[in-house]
């Protein structure tokens, strides 16, 4: 069976949940093979041999991470070029999506960008993706090359599904031209201790109906009553009620959680595609002829600022 | 400084979009706009003439006849001429071929800095800036939340789930820009009457020096092979809070077991 090369992404903490949710994904393609930049320690390994990578190359050159995008790119098309493989999977994002568009031009390969689902149907990759603001799903094929396809976070499920992976030490040398993007400083996000916002199981959301910066709290004290991530409608990241961030829609995350609650936001079309293949939706705003509420599989018609403070008393006494 | 910025004429997003026969983008039968993602990067690029920092601002677009328009609104709020890639043959088009064409016009034109939005508001595929940056062998710097010229070389800032970063490209280069850059002015009337005074030049691929077997639906790497509508949302449950409201909702859920 060919490889499927898998980007993965990790942090101090160990191997994102996106880089999962690809290696669950990978298997109805093929052999995932992690990529892993910079030190693949045993228990990064480990990790991502337990969702089913047979084989991990460890992109050693620590200079790969001093310059955006290309030096990675790089990488890839070096490894793609001797392992040959079926597809090459990247999780949706800034960096996944230069490196990928890069990748696809040097291979010559159709490329697919924040596919939901992928699958082999004729020989050939098949992408679905969720097009015209949400409104349509697309199937497409990849007629040539290894298929390069983005993925949407939270668009899978990560399932385990243990291998025991061999690791191939790849040399990489950083050509001149890879570093002409140097990246000049790098501020990790302060941790909230809240989930990630792209990769929640739950996500609160704010819209324009909290009012205020100090009314954006309730938002967040709702959050931590259901251990969820907090998101926002432009309207507050725009208005500096929260930070830019925690936008969900066209112009900041899409998400796709089990459960949605969104407090005070009227739908507007740029929001509603950041967020309507949540499974639940659950729709708390005061006027009844929110867009929204035609998405909702719950809705309260009310105002947010004693629905979510009398839902956070519910949530404490039902768990006692 | 000579600034190009990449524009694309898109169907208006309130309106009903529908697939052609072909299963591309029916174009001709919807209401279009200039991208209102790449309104940004036009703003971003009168605000740089403004300041002295670039002598000369010009429009690019790959699109059908109609795409004419979406360059009079940049050329409204700011630039000094426009070209527009117009070719039957370039229908279709997947995002490695569109970046070709993109690519040929910009080395035919000349340009110290290349702007872009962060994304089309039709297809929203982000590739096509870093795909031109690589067929030109230039960088990239994408994303950009914020962004100065100094010299030779153009720094960005940008955001990711996990860090935000500094990142500096010396020119040429190309960068997309998000709406954290700032929204678009209004262009006045005396601005859109300007406009059309300001010439739009039309290259054919021929002129290019691009063959039409390169582009286009036959030539695509990515074949669309089925669309379907995503199922409706069955109808939810709507309650008006008269005091019950928020013990109603953790009712739904418990029942769903999120509590």
């Amino acid at each position: 069976m060919s490889e499927v090369l898998v980007l993965a992404e990790t942090t101090a903490a160990g191997v994102r949940k996106p880089t999962l949710e690809l290696l669950t994904a990978a298997r109805a393609l093929g052999e995932p093979a992690a990529v892993v930049f910079g030190e693949a320690s045993d228990a990064v390994v480990a990790q991502l041999g337990e969702y089913g990578a047979t084989k991990v190359y460890a992109v050693g050159a620590p200079e790969v991470s001093d310059y955006l995008s290309l030096p990675k790119a790089e990488a890839v098309v070096q490894i793609a070029s001797a392992a040959n493989p079926v597809a090459i999977l990247v999780t949706s994002g800034p960096e996944g999506k230069d490196v990928a568009a890069r990748v696809a031009v040097r291979l010559n390969s159709g490329i697919v960008p924040d596919a939901t689902a992928v699958s082999v149907d004729g020989g050939t990759v098949v992408a679905t993706q969720t097009v015209f603001a949400g409104r349509w799903q697309a199937r497409s094929q990849v007629v040539r090359g290894p298929a390069v396809i983005t993925m949407r976070p939270n668009a899978t499920s990560a399932e385990a599904a243990p291998a025991s992976p061999s690791v191939e030490n790849v040399d990489v040398a950083v050509s001149e031209g890879a570093k002409g993007a140097k990246i000049t400083s790098r501020d990790p996000k302060v941790s909230t201790g809240r989930p990630e916002l792209t990769d929640a199981a739950v996500v609160v959301a704010g819209g324009r109906g909290v009012g205020s910066q100090e009314g954006f709290a309730v938002i967040e004290q709702t959050a931590d009553a259901l251990g969820a991530a907090v998101g926002a409608s432009r309207t507050v990241t725009d208005q500096h009620w929260a930070p830019h961030e925690l936008q969900v829609g066209q112009t900041g995350k899409t998400v796709a959680p089990s459960l949605y609650l969104a407090a005070g936001i009227s739908g507007a079309i740029q929001h509603r595609a950041g967020m309507q293949s949540s499974k639940t939706i659950v729709v708390v705003n005061k006027d009844a002829k929110a867009p929204l509420f035609q998405l909702a599989d719950f809705g309260v018609v009310g105002d947010l600022h004693q629905v979510l403070p009398a839902l956070i008393d519910e949530v404490g006494k039902r768990k006692g | 400084m000579k600034i190009v910025v990449l524009v694309k004429y898109v169907p208006e997003p309130t309106a009903t979009w529908k697939f052609a026969p072909d299963l591309t983008v029916d174009r001709a039968g919807v209401e279009g706009r200039l991208s209102e993602l790449d309104e940004y990067a036009v703003e971003q690029a009168a605000q740089l003439a403004e300041k002295g920092v670039a002598s000369e601002v010009v429009f690019l677009t790959v699109g059908p006849a109609k795409a004419a328009e979406g360059l009079r609104k940049a050329l409204a709020i700011g630039g000094d001429k426009a070209v527009h890639v117009l070719d039957d043959a370039i229908h279709g088009s997947c995002a490695l071929s569109t970046s070709l064409v993109l690519a040929k016009a910009l080395e035919k034109e000349g340009y110290d800095l290349v702007l872009a939005g962060m994304a089309s508001t039709d297809a929203e595929l982000s590739v096509v800036p870093s795909m031109v940056a690589d067929r030109l062998g230039i960088n990239q710097a994408t994303f950009a939340g914020e962004l100065s010229v100094d010299g030779g070389a153009v720094t960005i800032r940008r955001d990711s789930d996990v860090a935000s970063e500094k990142v500096t490209a010396a020119l040429p280069a190309i960068v997309s820009v998000t709406d954290q850059t700032g929204e678009a002015r209004y262009p006045a009337f005396k601005a859109i009457m300007g406009a059309k005074k300001k010439p739009i030049t039309t290259w054919s691929l021929a002129d290019l020096g691009v063959d039409a077997s390169a582009v286009g639906l036959g030539a695509a790497s990515v074949r669309t092979v089925d669309v379907s509508p995503t199922p409706a949302r069955t109808a939810g449950t709507i309650v008006t809070d008269d005091g019950e409201g928020a013990a109603q909702l953790a009712g739904f859920l418990a029942d769903r077991g999120f509590i």
